[in-house]
């Protein structure tokens, strides 16, 4: 991490509640990087649908376990990691939600939301397991050559809930 | 983004007018509930004004549509109406605009439905 990029680290409980938490608290880092109300929402929602993973895959609704959040901001983007304390899974055999077949599925669109919403998108395995949703949205050109408007101060955030 | 949700009959369809968020938690589970209700006193043409729906998650598509499988089940039929653009956006990204019928009209969403 270099010296222009500020990070906040949060550990969430596994619980509904956390979903709710998370996403307001992304869109309070968005707005406050400058993105505006239509990227706000895209990224507020991805966060959303990343904790939800968390919480019902990763962690499979366990209260003991944490869902570990991370919120970087760079000259250039917004990163954002979700980090469970599952199994982790494969991207590459998550079924398509767009495929004839899955359209009538009551669930599985989430991955396919975070990717359609985000600038980039990838998953890779935890330092101690599990699954790391590792995700980003790009400032806009103008923004990316005025990089002192990046709001807030904070480099190292630790919060428990 | 508590969803709200009030049922009303225009004829033999039933429209029900949500507010809110339909999202993972209480709002999924309130139009869950409403539709089972519903489907169990035997209503099977029904309209989802979503007119005042500002948000809604995987978890609240995913409610849509087990809805719609378990209305068409019952050999009945569910409708939307009144999509914002945030939801609009969703149902064609998702390519829900291939499953579900949509009305931007209440009268015409009404006289859509079989006799």
């Amino acid at each position: 991490m270099t010296a222009e990029t500020k990070r906040i680290d949060i550990t969430l409980e596994t619980s509904l509640e956390s979903v709710a938490l998370a996403e307001d608290m992304s869109l309070r880092v968005a707005t406050a990087a400058g993105f505006g109300d239509d990227e706000c929402h895209r990224i507020g929602m991805s966060v959303r649908e990343g904790v939800i993973n968390a919480f019902h895959y990763g962690n499979s609704a366990n209260r003991e376990k944490k869902i570990h959040l991370a919120f970087e901001l760079t000259p250039e983007k917004m990163v954002i990691r979700v980090l469970d304390e599952g199994r982790g899974f494969d991207l590459t055999e998550v079924p398509d939600p767009l495929a004839e077949e899955n359209l009538l599925k009551t669930s599985g669109r989430g991955i396919f939301l975070m990717r359609a919403f985000m600038d980039e998108f990838d998953v890779a395995r935890g330092p101690q397991g599990g699954a790391e949703i590792i995700m980003a949205k790009r400032f806009p050109p103008a923004r990316q050559s005025n990089p002192q408007s990046t709001g807030g101060s904070s480099s190292t955030v630790g919060k428990e809930e | 983004m508590n969803l709200r949700a009030t049922a009303r009959d225009v004829g033999e369809v039933t429209v029900i007018d949500f507010g809110g968020g339909i999202t993972l938690g209480e709002g999924s589970a309130l139009l869950r509930q409403m539709l089972r209700d519903l489907i169990a006193k035997g209503h099977r043409k029904i309209v989802l004004n979503l007119g005042d729906v500002n948000y809604i998650d995987s978890s609240g598509i995913g409610e849509l549509v087990g809805g719609f499988i378990s209305m068409r089940n019952q050999k009945g039929e569910l409708k939307l109406l009144n999509l914002t653009k945030k939801v609009q956006d969703l149902i064609q990204i998702t390519k829900l605009y291939t499953v579900f019928d949509v009305y931007s009209d209440e009268a015409a969403a009404v006289r859509s439905f079989r006799p």
